[in-house]
């Protein structure tokens, strides 16, 4: 597969390390009520569909950007690559 | 030249008569030419038997003239160069080749293994289901040492492969794959438009059927306009040609695997790498691998001399070697007449020409005998072909039957990516189905376009069309023309009226009767028939095969093909070495070595090194009269707790955290406070994992207001790593923080010991001041040594003793030893080892790699309290789950032998005393154990139930592999100063 970061243009996939699903930038918030159980589903409930996936993405033989990569895992078709970090900054803008 | 070394020679050809080159078949020599194939010289020395088959051990010829070889597999070269099941028909032959055929005991002629034959109608499909089911007990003894002693075809190697293989990585606009006739056309128009362009092809001479044939193109022979196209791509900078090049498979998003064979033509690879593994990406890639012909299922149709009939004309044409020299043709399509002609033409004897349609207007050649509306039911000939039986009842005399039984398009690339061909009536064939891997376009036979004049066309056409959409606009010119031959066929699978066995696969010896038995017993899909006769799943993947068995399949179930499906196709197209795929990647070159700063001055002292990871650390340091390990081991120890040992900590990670919010980043991915930690002080931190398991521990010293230096253990340098960018990208991308790896830019080393100060004053600078006033423990500072080196020292303490590290860049590393070294020779400095290391760190009680498993928490460590409840950090909220926080949780304890002699095993489970040894009774277990040289005696550390308030306790520590159990006292993990007076003075 060939991934096309945002910085560096189109690499091969051999030069990063897959991590999964992209809601790991969902870390809750520790102070809320819930948060055992909101930290439970962070951790171990994942989606693992057939067919378009958000996933991390981590350019360890590269620049050390993590990246987040929309791939359908049935075609392996790859729509949309955004560092994690811009995705990252743009949720806390959104939820404050 | 001498022809009567090769009687079946003919004239002609491409092959350099001018040079003869002598070769060996099972010991026996052999000439041919430069430009044979083995499988060419062989027929033109009348070598008609070359194998036997896999399981009726079958008398073999050869079947085709290209890699869909099922039959003519044969051991290549001998000693550790030896190669099992290579195709006869794509060996080039060259001046010394050795090869010997396979899969027979005793002679090649006279085998013994071919009762196998005679006991056929047990040895059927399905006979290994339900034959070795009972008794039970002879699976192991009998049934499996005969099945592995039969199995397979060729032997392996005993040696180590003499040879290297490299890899490689290339760039393309337009991959063309095939350089037949579409090939070389559509390489011409997308070169010319000025893509990049790479064509390959797996034959050593390009052409494809060209090659094979008598047409024209362009007004020209075939083989003079391959020529003309080959010299004119040769020319162009936007091209590279890869002859002996298969690509064999279709990956993600252009991206092509291609093995090019350097060096298998030659007699000796000559240090060169035998052959190159590619990895060829590509904006588009054209398709043209052409067709590949198949046979027709009748009596005995597997007997050395019955060819496939586009195979016996390529042996005419190209190698001008007929492979019989009465030679009979059996066709459903024009494609036979073309044969019968063509031999005709050379000279040879064709006796008869018999096509299963009866309206067909071809005349044959003189003296022939023209059969039409027959069927071949059976023929003889016990080592080859000697007659064939007609279903009229004739027999006509002939040494090789040329069998056409129509072409199909070579789809095998386009169902990488689980694309599948679709039928058509019109050709009796699949084609490509419409969902082809991303970027690939087909064109030519492989098309389902099986003739050649519109194949030029096509294939023009498609290139041209890939060349403008990738934005090369440059006129690419007119196609080459050629007329189209004849290519009418009407489909015919077998031949019903044969009472003999009829074979469909030849390589996995699948008959027409193994089919209608899996039809029998309720295997009706393609996918079950596959698995159940083994159609298709020997190393040629049933090119020849596959569609013969789906077509009788159908006709057992009153289906059409089209109903009735097909398997599809998984790369490699031919068979890969695992060398090629292994590549350079090879014993100690597997993964790179890492080798510390001070290697070689260890290395210099006759040191014995082990692995950690990819690094290679000292392990002791013998000195000589030592005879066992633990002796130098115990020196090493007994010497730094006595007055100063050096160890090399280099390999421990490094990580540099700087930016105005480093500490807050601390905070958050360690368990414990970083906020308040000093500058010039050094903490212990804990950091854990999001489920509250603890993963890593190390050191962090603040050296200024913003900038950290952070160690890891050196298993987890990487992991660690990665994790802090995650961290710091995905989940708090605002804090202002950067990450850098600096593990082997210092060099560092850990100087442990009473007299470790004094040694330390002689390296320092002057103004240095190294008193535990103005340097207590746990301080860190920025220095110079040795005359304005820049360093960093820490006062940190793993072994329990006065200690500092020492780092410096890592090109000062190895004199930095020796600097210490020489600075210690008046205090009796020893050099030591990871494994003095270890007995120092468990006689401290401190947890390491055995501790710290990926199962244990801070609870567990007895570091519990270190986690912070006021802060959020990494897996903080996820360790107060409370089955993490059992009553009954493991602790981290010391053990001692209550037998003060006995040794202690790690690994070792504690039950109680008098207990049977069970899971139910099962409290912990033992992590790490030494000798400690301090204490006298073995001591160790590991997890127990309750830990915490069994001081005094005994159980026993029991090791089932052994089967020994030693009683042990629950003692503190803490062995060795437990105050900690020694470290702080």
């Amino acid at each position: 597969m060939i991934i096309n970061h945002p910085l560096l243009g189109p690499r091969d996939a051999a030069e990063f390390v897959y991590l999964g699903d992209a809601a790991l930038l969902n870390r809750p918030d520790w102070q809320a009520s819930d948060a055992a159980e909101q930290f439970y589903d962070y951790q171990y409930l994942r989606d693992n569909p057939a067919g378009d996936h958000r996933e991390l993405w981590y350019h360890e033989q590269g620049d050390r950007s993590w990246l987040i990569v929309a791939r359908n895992t049935l075609s392996h078709e790859i729509t949309k690559v955004e560092l994690a970090r811009d995705v990252a900054r743009a949720r806390k803008q959104a939820h404050g | 030249m001498d022809n009567s070394s090769q009687p079946q020679r003919l004239t002609g050809g491409m092959v350099d008569r001018k040079q003869a080159l002598e070769f060996q078949f099972n010991g026996k020599s052999f000439t041919g030419h430069p430009g044979d194939t083995l499988a060419s010289a062989l027929l033109a020395n009348g070598q008609r038997l070359v194998g036997r088959s896999f399981k009726y051990h079958r008398p073999r010829g050869i079947f085709t003239s290209g890699s869909e070889e099922p039959n003519a597999l044969v051991q290549f070269r001998s000693g550790a160069s030896h190669e099992p099941n290579t195709r006869a028909t794509t060996t080039e032959l060259y001046d010394g080749l050795t090869a010997t055929s396979q899969n027979h005991r005793g002679s090649l002629n006279f085998d013994l293994m071919a009762v196998n034959d005679y006991i056929s109608p047990m040895l059927s499909a399905g006979f290994y289901y339900k034959t070795f089911m009972w008794p039970k007990a002879f699976w192991e003894k009998v049934y499996e040492p005969i099945i592995r002693n039969a199995a397979g075809l060729g032997r392996l190697a005993s040696e180590p492969d003499p040879d290297t293989y490299d890899k490689g990585f290339l760039h393309c606009d337009v991959l063309i794959i095939g350089g037949g006739p579409a090939g070389l056309s559509a390489a011409l128009t997308a070169a010319r438009s000025g893509a990049r362009v790479i064509l390959g092809d797996e034959d050593f001479e390009f052409g494809g059927r060209l090659l094979a044939e008598t047409y024209e193109v362009d007004g020209k022979l075939g083989s003079e306009w391959v020529a003309n196209a080959i010299t004119e791509l040769s020319a162009m900078d936007n091209v590279r040609i890869m002859r002996r090049t298969t690509i064999y498979g279709a990956y993600d998003h252009g991206i092509y695997g291609a093995l090019e064979r350097k060096t298998d033509h030659l007699a000796s690879s000559g240090g060169k790498p035998r052959q190159v593994l590619w990895r060829i990406y590509s904006k588009r890639a054209i398709l043209c691998a052409g067709s590949i012909e198949r046979s027709i299922a009748f009596g005995n149709n597997d007997r050395p001399g019955v060819m496939l009939a586009g195979a016996v004309r390529s042996y005419v044409n190209r190698w001008a070697v007929t492979p019989g020299k009465k030679v009979a043709v059996f066709t459903n399509n024009d494609d036979g007449w073309r044969t019968a002609k063509d031999l005709a033409d050379k000279g040879v004897d064709v006796t008869a020409i018999i096509d299963t349609r009866r309206d067909t207007s071809f005349e044959a050649p003189r003296d022939t005998k023209r059969v039409l509306g027959a069927h071949v039911v059976n023929t003889t000939g016990r080592l080859g072909l000697q007659s064939i039986t007609l279903s009229d009842g004739q027999t006509i005399l002939a040494d090789c039957l040329a069998v056409s039984g129509g072409w199909n398009p070579n789809v095998h690339l386009t169902c990488h990516q689980r694309g599948r061909p679709v039928w058509s009536d019109t050709l009796a064939a699949f084609t490509p189905g419409s969902e082809l891997p991303t970027g690939m376009i087909v064109a030519g036979a492989a098309n389902g376009t099986l003739t050649l004049g519109q194949t030029l066309r096509e294939a023009h056409e498609v290139a041209a069309t890939v060349a403008l959409d990738l934005g090369h606009i440059r006129s690419t010119g007119s196609p080459s023309t050629a007329d189209d031959e004849p290519s009418a066929i009407t489909a015919f699978w077998h031949v019903g009226e044969s009472r003999n066995r009829a074979w469909v696969d030849l390589q996995n010896d699948v008959t027409t009767k193994d089919v209608k038995q899996s039809h029998q017993e309720g295997f009706r899909s393609v996918e079950h028939l596959k698995r159940y006769t083994t159609l298709g799943m020997a190393t040629d993947q049933g090119k020849t095969a596959n569609l013969l068995g789906l077509a009788i399949m159908a006709e057992c179930t009153d289906q059409s093909i089209a109903d009735t499906g097909t398997t599809i196709f998984r790369p490699p197209y031919t068979p890969v070495p695992i060398g090629a795929l292994g590549g350079r990647a090879r014993g100690k070159d597997f993964r790179p070595t890492r080798l510390t700063p001070s290697h070689e001055w260890a290395k210099a002292q006759g040191a014995i090194f082990i692995e950690t990871g990819a690094w290679l650390r000292a392990q002791w340091f013998p000195k000589s009269g030592e005879t066992h390990w633990r002796q130098s081991v115990d020196r090493e120890v007994i010497q730094t707790r006595q007055s100063v040992g050096v160890c090399d900590v280099t390999t421990l990670g490094k990580i540099d955290v700087q930016g105005r919010d480093a500490a807050e980043f601390l905070n958050k991915i360690y368990a414990n406070a970083f906020g308040k930690l000093q500058v010039g002080r050094v903490r212990y931190g804990l950091m854990l994992r999001e489920d509250g398991i603890a993963m890593d521990d190390g050191t962090t010293a603040r050296m200024s207001e913003h900038h950290f230096v952070m160690t890891t253990t050196t298993a987890n340098a990487v992991p660690v790593f990665r994790h802090m960018e995650f961290c710091r990208q995905c989940l708090w991308p605002d804090l202002d923080v950067h990450l850098i790896s600096t593990t082997e830019q210092w060099a560092q080393f850990a100087i442990a010991g009473p007299n470790s100060r004094k040694l330390l004053e002689h390296v320092v600078d002057d103004g240095v001041d190294l008193s535990n006033e103005a340097f207590p423990f746990m301080g860190c500072a920025e220095i110079t040594v040795c005359g304005g080196v820049r360093a960093r020292l820490f006062r940190i303490s793993f072994s329990g003793e006065l200690a500092f590290e020492i780092a410096v860049p890592a090109r000062y590393g190895n004199s930095m030893m020796d600097v210490l070294m020489t600075a210690g020779k008046p205090y009796n400095v020893v050099p030591y080892g990871t494994e003095a290391l270890g007995v120092m760190r468990i006689e401290k009680g401190h947890a390491a790699g055995n501790e710290l498993s990926g199962q244990t928490t801070a609870r567990d460590l007895g570091m519990g309290r270190m986690v912070s409840k006021k802060k959020d950090s990494i897996g903080s909220t996820l360790s107060e789950r409370p089955e993490l926080n059992r009553d009954d949780g493991y602790t981290l304890v010391g053990f001692v032998p209550v037998d003060r002699s006995k040794k202690l095993t790690s690994g070792a489970h504690f039950v109680a005393k008098n207990v049977a040894p069970t899971t139910a009774n099962d409290q912990g277990y033992m992590t790490s154990v030494a000798f400690s040289p301090s204490l006298g005696h073995s001591i160790g550390l590991g997890f127990i139930e309750r830990g915490a308030d069994r001081t005094g306790d005994i159980v026993q520590a029991v090791n089932l592999l052994a089967n020994e159990a030693v009683d042990v006292e629950v003692v503190s993990p803490h062995f060795y100063d437990p105050q900690g007076g020694r470290l702080r003075d």
